[in-house]
C-alpha cells in the first residue's frame, strides 16, 4: 500500500474523487483517502461506455471487504472508456490510486463545473477537517 | 520440557467429510429385505433417475460423530461466550424452550397435517399472533415471513398493494434514513420502488428538514428503524409518522431493534402501519450463519385486508376452531411454503410465556441499562481512542469510532476485532453503520452479567495498552484461533465455493 499522497495537478471532489483534465476528455478514479477508508477493494462496477454521468450523482460502485460504496461523478460528461483492469483486478485501486487505478475515462459536457472543485491543498485541508 | 523449534503448533487442518470418505464403509447395515424387492425402474422412470450415483461420502458412524464434534468445537457461540455482535441481539437462549420445541407434537408435527389435526400448534401460532399485536400496538399480525428481511419485503408489498387498491399509481419512491438497516434499501430494490435517502441530524435523529422536503405524493413508504442503527430513539418519532402519513405514505417500522422498547413504547401508538419482528433476536432462538428465523409482521388496519394468506384464525364455536383462512380476496398472495419456521414460534411464545409482560418490560429495561453501563466503562477505558460516535443515553446498543485509534495506535477497529478473538469474546459488529467512520457497533443484552460486561471493556483496555506499546501484536492477530487471520479480499475477489468431491 502506497503512502497517503493528494497529486498537485489534479482537481478533487468532496465525495473523494480525482479529476485529471486532458483536452476535452477527463479521467476519474477515487483518491487515497477513499481506498484507505474503503479497504481492500474487490468489485468495480462501472457504468457503461457511451453513458452520460451526472455530476455529484453515482455513475458505479466499489465493492470492498466492508462496503459496497457509490462513487460519485465529479463533473458531468459521457463515458468514453472503462478501466478493464480495474474490472480485471480491483487491487490496483488500492495499489495505485492515481496510477493504473484510475476508473472511466469521459468527454467533458460542461467544462466550467471543474472550476468548483478543490485544488490538492484545499482537500487536504478539507480531509484535516474531516478527521479531528 | 522444551519443544523443539519445527514441532507443528496448529490443530490438524479442517476436513470435509469428502476427504474421509473409503468406497464400501458404512454407518448403517440395513435388515435383510423380508418383502418382495420391485425394480426400481418400476417405481421410478428410467428418464427421471440419475445416471451415475451422488458423490455421498462413505463413512462409518464414529467418524461422522467426530467430524461433526470437532467442528462444533471449532465453533464460537453464545453457549462458549460473550457475543455483543451489535443489531443482532445475541441474547442467551432458555434451554427450556429446546425442551418444548423438542416434543413430539412440536418436533414431529407435518407441515400438511390437516387443520383439525394440528389444532395445539394452530393455537399456540394464534395465541403467538395476539401476543405479538398487543407488543407492538397493531393487532393485524401474519406470522409468514421467515426472516427480518423477509417481513421487510412483505410490509413494502403490502403498502403497494394499499396504493394500488385506492388507485395511486404516482407512488414509486420510499424513504430510508441513512441510519436505517443495510437490508431496507435492498428491500425497497426488491419490491421495485426507488430509494430516497434521508440525511441524519446533529443528535443521531432522522434530519427533519430533511424528510419534510422529501415527502411528497410520489413517496409509497417510509422505512424507519427505531431505536435506529446508533441504538438511538428518536426523539422526534411522531413527527415523522406525522410527515409520512401527511404526504400519503404507509409507515414502516424495522422492529429488529425491538429489544430496546418492548412493554416501553408500541409502534402501532407511534403512528406506524406494518412492523416486523425478528422473533430469532428480541424472543430467543438460537440464530446466526443464516437460520432458521422468523420475521411476522403486525399490521395497521387499513393495510390489514392485504396481509399474507393464508392467517391463521380462532372460529368461535367453529369446528375446527382454529383454523387456516384463505378466503383474503385483496391478499397480497403466500409468501413462502407452509405456514413460517414453527420451532422458532414455539420457543418465543415460550418465551413471552415465561416473562409475561412485566419480564419482557424487564428485559428491555435491562438490555438498555446494560448497554449504557458498558458504554460508560469503555469510555473510562478508551474514551479517547474509540469515541462514542453520538454522545446520548443509548438504548440497547452504541456506536463507537476507531479513527482516533487508527490514528494515533495504528491500529484499526478490524484489528481491535481479530485482537478481541484471543480474549475469547466475539468481536462486535464492525464497519457499520457507514455514517461512522471505523464503526464499532456494539449490543451486549440483558442476559449478560456486570462481570462479563466489565471483562470485555478491561480487555478492550488492556488491546489499547498494548498497541501503544507494540501496535504488530494486534495487526497480526488472532493468535489462538483454529484458523489465523483469513484474506478476505481474495476470498472475495477469487472465491472457491466448491470443493469438489474427492
Amino acid at each position: 500500500m502506497p503512502d497517503a499522497s493528494y497529486p498537485e495537478n489534479l482537481r478533487y471532489h468532496h465525495e473523494h474523487d480525482w479529476v485529471r483534465v486532458e483536452g476535452d476528455e477527463a479521467v476519474f478514479g477515487i483518491t487515497w483517502y477513499a481506498q484507505d477508508a474503503l479497504g481492500e477493494v474487490v468489485y468495480f462496477d462501472p457504468p457503461e461506455v457511451g453513458s452520460s454521468i451526472t455530476k455529484d450523482t453515482a455513475y458505479g460502485e466499489l465493492e470492498s471487504v466492508k462496503a459496497v460504496s457509490d462513487i460519485h461523478a465529479p463533473t458531468s460528461g459521457t463515458v468514453v472508456t472503462v478501466n478493464q483492469q480495474v474490472v480485471d483486478q480491483p487491487e490496483v485501486v488500492n495499489e495505485d490510486p492515481y496510477g493504473a487505478g484510475w476508473l472511466i475515462r469521459v468527454s467533458l459536457g460542461d467544462p466550467s463545473e471543474l472550476d468548483g472543485l478543490l485544488d490538492a491543498a484545499a482537500y487536504r485541508a478539507y480531509l484535516a477537517g474531516i478527521s479531528s | 520440557m522444551t519443544l523443539p523449534a519445527d514441532t507443528p503448533q496448529q490443530r490438524e487442518r479442517a476436513t470435509t467429510i469428502f476427504e474421509k470418505s473409503v468406497p464400501g464403509r458404512r454407518a448403517f447395515v440395513p435388515p435383510g429385505l423380508d418383502v418382495p424387492e420391485i425394480p426400481m425402474s418400476d417405481l421410478i422412470p428410467d428418464r427421471a433417475r440419475r445416471a451415475s450415483p451422488p458423490g455421498l461420502p462413505e463413512i462409518a458412524e464414529p467418524e461422522i460423530v467426530r467430524h461433526y464434534n470437532r467442528m462444533s468445537r471449532r465453533n464460537f457461540d453464545l453457549d462458549a461466550g460473550f457475543y455483543p455482535l451489535g443489531s443482532c441481539t445475541m441474547k442467551h437462549n432458555p434451554k427450556l424452550h429446546e425442551r418444548l420445541a423438542g416434543l413430539p407434537g412440536n418436533a414431529r408435527l407435518h407441515p400438511a397435517q390437516r387443520p383439525a389435526a394440528a389444532q395445539g400448534a394452530l393455537k399456540l401460532m394464534w395465541h403467538l399472533q395476539e401476543a405479538l399485536g398487543e407488543i407492538v400496538g397493531l393487532r393485524a399480525v401474519s406470522l409468514q415471513p421467515s426472516a427480518g428481511s423477509h417481513g421487510e419485503l412483505a410490509g413494502v408489498l403490502l403498502a403497494r398493494a394499499y396504493h394500488e387498491d385506492r388507485g395511486d399509481a404516482r407512488r414509486t419512491r420510499v424513504l430510508t434514513p441513512d441510519t436505517a438497516h443495510g437490508t431496507n434499501p435492498a428491500t425497497v430494490s426488491m419490491a421495485g420502488y426507488e430509494v430516497v435517502k434521508v440525511g441524519t441530524s446533529g443528535d443521531g435523529g432522522v434530519d427533519i428538514e430533511d424528510l419534510r422536503s422529501k415527502a411528497d405524493d410520489t413517496i409509497a413508504c417510509l422505512m424507519l428503524t427505531n431505536p435506529n442503527t446508533l441504538g438511538l430513539f428518536d426523539r422526534n418519532i411522531e413527527e415523522i409518522t406525522r410527515i409520512a402519513r401527511d404526504c400519503g405514505a404507509v409507515a414502516y417500522y424495522d422492529g429488529a431493534n425491538l429489544n430496546a422498547i418492548m412493554g416501553i413504547s408500541r409502534p402501532g401508538d407511534m403512528g406506524f402501519d406494518v412492523v416486523h419482528f425478528n422473533l430469532h433476536k428480541s424472543f430467543t432462538q438460537p440464530h446466526g450463519g443464516g437460520g432458521p428465523g422468523a420475521g411476522p409482521i403486525a399490521v395497521s388496519e387499513r393495510v390489514a385486508p392485504y396481509l399474507p394468506v393464508p392467517t391463521v384464525v380462532r372460529r368461535e364455536g367453529g369446528d375446527p376452531q382454529f383454523d387456516l383462512d384463505f378466503d383474503r380476496p385483496k391478499s397480497i398472495g403466500r409468501l413462502r411454503g407452509f405456514h413460517g419456521n414453527y420451532g422458532v414460534f414455539v420457543r418465543s411464545y415460550a418465551y413471552i410465556c415465561s416473562l409475561g409482560a412485566e419480564g419482557l418490560r424487564e428485559a428491555s429495561e435491562i438490555a438498555v441499562l446494560n448497554a449504557n453501563y458498558l458504554l460508560a466503562r469503555l469510555k473510562e477505558v478508551a474514551g479517547d481512542a474509540l469515541p462514542v460516535a453520538f454522545d446520548r443515553i443509548c438504548g440497547h446498543e452504541f456506536v463507537l469510532s476507531g479513527a482516533p485509534m487508527k490514528r494515533d495506535l495504528g491500529i484499526r477497529t478490524l484489528d481491535l476485532a481479530k485482537r478481541l478473538l484471543d480474549h475469547g469474546y466475539h468481536p462486535p459488529t464492525v464497519y457499520f453503520p457507514l455514517l461512522v467512520e471505523e464503526a464499532l457497533l456494539i449490543e451486549p443484552t440483558e442476559t449478560e452479567t456486570r462481570e462479563t460486561l466489565d471483562a470485555f471493556a478491561e480487555a478492550v483496555g488492556a488491546i489499547l495498552a498494548e498497541a501503544a506499546e507494540d501496535p504488530a501484536i494486534a495487526l497480526h492477530a488472532p493468535y489462538t484461533t483454529p484458523v489465523r487471520r483469513l484474506d478476505e479480499a481474495t476470498a472475495a475477489r477469487r472465491p472457491v465455493v466448491r470443493q469438489p468431491p474427492t
